[in-house]
């Protein structure tokens, strides 16, 4: 049997990594997952091969977060090796060696933000974004688009790409009115100088395959061929299955590969998805098999059953208001950045960001310099537990002026008001901390 | 019972016998293999290391055969019918080995839970349907029979009693991989009258030389089975030349660190690698033909180099192989041969010099240059070419996840320090391969049959596979067919001493004399089966194995 896509496989299943012993993200979580892949034979298909994960390094840490104290103490090895199955499926890609590849590990990413305090949704660094600033890193200026499919928004990954106008970021997920992390509402488009490249799908309880497969068709691909990037990136999160014991959506094998088969993902992180039993071995048979450009029409959970599942007809209708208002508001981005700035040098906005896992509050506040030319440079200042800092980030392809601005402000930063000052200058790919003088 | 070992494998071109006694090789045997007659093949060889030997002092007889390997190579199994029972997931069509196929009604998930119950009626009328096809052999698999047997069982039994011989998947191999279970399965259905035919008339000519001692069957991993065990495993005998080979330079040959074993031959050159001095397995099984299978195997790669291979020139340069010439030209052969060019140098000093001379004279004249320096370069090439295809092994084992016997072998890099050579062409290859590998080269004693050697003192090896899941109370061992109860404290330590146990009595069963058994995981872990947030059981995996050896070696 051979695949039509070459196609990549990382499995890092971290069996003996756990949040606690009975924690959703615990060490069996993918152990069932791996059992299916390997009873259906999946790496023995000509075309599919299993890579193995490398070990990411600090470095690749430091160049997407800014890690309180340090990336030292906010990681364990299995955090370095997932992100590194992540980065070792990028490269697979980006050397040709497969077209596309999906990086089955674990611990997961997409919640973790630019600022790391601690773990906030079982998250402590973004996969996702380490591995994207790799690819950028080693193979140069590329356009990504990065669409989570978790049932949580992806509040970590917009997070961190909020003001980056070469980085798209659609999420789609529960309504945060009645999902943790309660964000990722329609209106939150992006920072100033990258409004309309954060676009945020929320979709009511209980959508189903029709309700997904809408927005796939209607909202991400259209909106995905204006932005004509080089990479799609797909955070596969797999909870918004009927079986979820976390969520409470209706979605299905079936909906998963056939979401996969429409977005053609080059490569897939995996995120959430919590029914270790009885949706992932399906749910990631079926993407795997989508993803090689295999049939997927076999695979189906044993108790699916499309029609009790199904949506009702008013989150169809539904589905379709939000559907329009987003598209809308995708279209009036650029005006409403114009409007948005009105004369401005710079815009900041200020934060209370809960680490829920490590039960840590921090109060965050930024300011980025408006810029026509470049990302603009970002100071944050974060206060927490863990300590007062603030950080200066020069972001990639930075424009001259906002270089030698971002370099100029943290030299003059007060040393003594901080724990701890950041310089994150990806110009230079140069990542400094200091600690109170 | 006595004390003396025979060793018998059957090679591409020959085959060797030993008669061995408390760690020395008292004789030997070479005949030529006769494909079309392997009996007389086998007879032959062991009637040579028979004589003058007292029947009553031998302990046991090992054979290593081609016979299944050929059959399947050559598409001459017997048709065997498969009935399949896969549920949801990939088309199993996909990847079927037999025409004669039936895809029928029952799902079993990956925790050993029913999703749809078999159709006996639907069996019934299936077996109806093969006996009217004349087939009397075939294989039952399903998927996830491992973690649960009943399906495959009933299906057996709703089949009756009419057939010769019915393989189940669950006792094939412990591991997952429903493909590989329905191919390994068919395989076993498809040799068994092969495999048992000529096993009765190996065992009907041993009985007529008043032979008692026990007969054993080499299989791939370098493990041997007692012969009528190895009826349910005729699968397992497939490729078990090259485990011989490396089981006999493990007897003859002190190895404790990352080496090459090179078995060279008159057709091909067999490589194998050890790590600690213990053979690297296949991660999964052994692949043969378009056959992707569970049969556990040492890892060995076949190249087309060998004594008696094909040489030619191409555009101004030697090229070896990978096609047979027949023998050299020095032995009567049509064509000359790397032996040839051997005899020519002077290495190998016996055979008729004139003809080789003859034969490598042709090319010499297309190539230009003087005999003795054709002869040269052709020597030359072959031990390139062996040390090319080594490296590229080297480089493969060392970029993809191999298992050790015993450990996972994820992130460690080989680095061959020693290779072994052995096979006819050893002692002449050996100084010019040692330049070339820059390490060191040994060819041990009794190079020239460390093939028999090795199946000779190969140990009975065997592994088992136990699932225990305390939230349904079941413990369970696929291969042999072990299903109980268990309480819900039933902890790790309780399943490593059922696992032991059950693992030592299928050893003996199998064939093992040793007083004291070795066995040793290969795998232990344990999760938690959580619901609603609180832990309501345990999964325990365990994997066993009586550890591959050998029962005499030839240094102190």
């Amino acid at each position: 049997m051979k695949s039509n896509k070459k196609m990549g496989l990382v499995f890092f299943p971290a069996f003996d990594w756990a949040i606690s012993p009975t924690h959703p993200e615990r060490e069996e979580r993918l152990l069932y997952t791996q059992d299916q892949v390997l009873e259906e034979g999946l790496l023995d298909i000509d075309g599919i091969i299993e890579l193995r994960p490398s070990m990411a390094d600090f470095s690749d840490i430091d160049r997407v977060h800014i890690c309180i104290p340090q990336a030292q103490k906010v990681t364990t090895v299995s955090h370095l090796l997932s992100a590194g199955g992540a980065m070792a499926a990028a490269d697979a890609v980006m050397t040709k060696k497969v077209d596309c590849a999906f990086a089955l590990v674990r611990p997961p990413g997409h919640h973790a933000m630019r600022v790391v305090c601690g773990a906030r949704g079982f998250c402590n660094v973004n996969m996702e974004a380490i591995m994207v600033e790799h690819i950028r890193h080693k193979y140069g200026r590329k356009r990504v688009a990065i669409v989570d499919t978790d049932c949580h928004h992806g509040d970590g990954t917009q997070d961190i790409y909020w003001h980056d106008p070469e980085t798209l970021f659609i999420s789609l997920h529960q309504d945060g009115r009645t999902l943790y992390p309660g964000t990722g509402f329609i209106p939150e488009l992006g920072g100033t100088n990258a409004m309309g490249t954060t676009i945020n799908i929320p979709l009511p309880p209980h959508t189903s395959e029709e309700g997904f497969i809408y927005v796939t068709e209607n909202i991400i691909l259209p909106i995905l061929k204006d932005f004509q990037p080089d990479l799609v990136i797909n955070s596969a999160g797999q909870d918004n299955h009927y079986a979820d014991p976390i969520t409470d959506m209706n979605f299905s094998a079936q909906g998963y590969a056939h979401l996969t088969s429409l977005l053609q993902p080059d490569i897939a992180v995996l995120e959430g998805g919590y029914s270790i039993e009885d949706a992932l071995p399906y749910v990631n048979v079926g993407i795997i098999l989508a993803m090689a450009g295999l049939s997927y029409e076999h695979v189906k959970e044993p108790d699916y059953d499309p029609v009790r599942i199904r949506q009702s007809q008013k989150t169809t209708e539904y589905i379709k208001e939000i559907s329009e208002q987003i598209l809308c508001l995708y279209g009036e981005a650029k005006c409403r950045r114009d409007l948005f700035i009105r004369e401005r040098n710079s815009v900041t906005r200020e934060r209370r960001i809960y680490y829920d896992t490590d039960d840590i509050t921090e109060i965050q506040k930024e300011e980025i310099t408006v810029c026509d030319k470049c990302a603009g440079t970002l100071v944050i200042d974060s206060r927490s537990d863990k300590g007062n800092i603030c950080a200066v980030v020069i972001p990639r392809d930075a424009c001259e002026s906002c270089t030698a601005d971002g370099r100029e402000r943290f030299a003059r930063l007060d040393r003594q008001k901080y724990d701890y000052v950041y310089l994150q200058d990806r110009v230079e790919d140069n990542y400094i901390r200091e600690g109170r003088k | 019972m006595g004390s003396m070992i025979i060793g018998l494998d059957v090679g591409g071109t020959h085959t060797d016998a030993a008669l061995i006694s408390n760690g020395e090789v008292l004789s030997n045997a070479k005949v030529a293999t006769d494909y079309k007659d392997l009996y007389s093949s086998v007879m032959g060889a062991l009637d040579r290391v028979l004589a003058g030997v007292d029947v009553s002092d031998l302990a046991r007889i090992v054979f290593s055969t081609t016979l299944a390997t050929n059959s399947v190579v050559q598409g001459k199994e017997d048709p065997a019918a498969l009935i399949i029972s896969a549920g949801p997931g990939l088309d199993p069509t996909n990847f079927l080995p037999t025409r004669d196929y039936y895809v029928v009604k029952g799902g079993i998930d990956h925790r050993g839970r029913e999703i749809q119950p078999i159709n006996p009626e639907e069996i019934r009328s299936i077996a109806r349907e093969i006996h009217e096809n004349y087939l009397t052999c075939l294989g039952v698999a399903g998927k996830f029979s491992t973690r649960n047997p009943t399906h495959e069982l009933d299906i057996k039994k709703a089949l009756g009693d009419g057939f010769q011989y019915i393989a189940t998947g669950h006792t094939v191999s412990g591991n997952l991989n429903f493909p590989r279970r329905m191919i390994t399965t068919y395989l076993n259905a498809a040799i068994y009258r092969t495999h048992k035919m000529f096993f009765d008339a190996v065992d009907r000519s041993l009985v007529s030389r008043k032979i008692t001692a026990p007969i054993y069957i080499l299989k791939a991993d370098g493990g041997t089975m007692g012969l009528h065990q190895s009826l349910d495993f005729s699968a397992q005998t497939i490729l078990s030349g090259p485990a011989a080979s490396v089981m006999g330079v493990l007897g003859l040959a002190r190895v404790d660190e990352e080496a090459v074993v090179l078995d060279v031959g008159g057709t091909t050159t067999d490589i194998a690698v050890l790590a600690d001095g213990v053979p690297l397995l296949e991660p999964l099984g052994i692949t043969l033909g378009p056959y992707k299978t569970l049969i556990r195997a040492l890892y060995s790669k076949s190249v087309g180099i060998g004594g008696d291979s094909r040489v030619r020139i191409n555009m101004g340069k030697v090229t070896i192989g990978p096609d047979r010439a027949g023998p050299a030209m020095a032995f009567g052969g049509p064509q000359p041969t790397p032996t040839d060019a051997m005899v020519v140098m002077g290495l190998v000093k016996v055979g008729d010099r004139d003809r080789a001379a003859a034969g490598i004279a042709g090319l010499a004249e297309i190539l230009k240059v003087r005999v003795e320096y054709a002869a040269e370069m052709i020597f030359n090439t072959t031990c390139r070419n062996i040390v090319n295809e080594v490296n590229t092994v080297i480089k493969q084992i060392n970029s993809q996840p191999v298992y050790t016997i015993h450990e996972f072998l994820e992130g460690r890099v080989i680095r061959p320090r020693k290779i072994i050579i052995i096979g006819g062409p050893a002692p002449h290859l050996a100084p010019r391969l040692r330049e070339l590998f820059r390490t060191t080269t040994i060819v041990p004693e009794h190079y020239d049959v460390a093939n028999a050697v090795g199946a000779g003192i190969a140990r009975t090896t065997t592994e088992i596979t136990l699932n225990v899941d305390t939230e349904r109370e079941v413990l369970y061992c696929p291969e042999e067919q072990r299903r109980e109860n268990v309480s819900p404290n039933f902890t790790k330590k309780d399943a490593i001493r059922v696992a032991f146990d059950l693992l030592t009595k299928r050893a003996r069963r199998m064939g093992a004399m040793e007083e004291k058994i070795e066995v040793e995981l290969v795998e232990d872990m344990e999760f938690n089966i959580v619901r609603n947030f609180y832990t309501t059981g345990k999964n325990i995996r365990i994997k066993a194995q009586v550890k591959p050896g050998i029962v005499a070696k030839f240094f102190s």
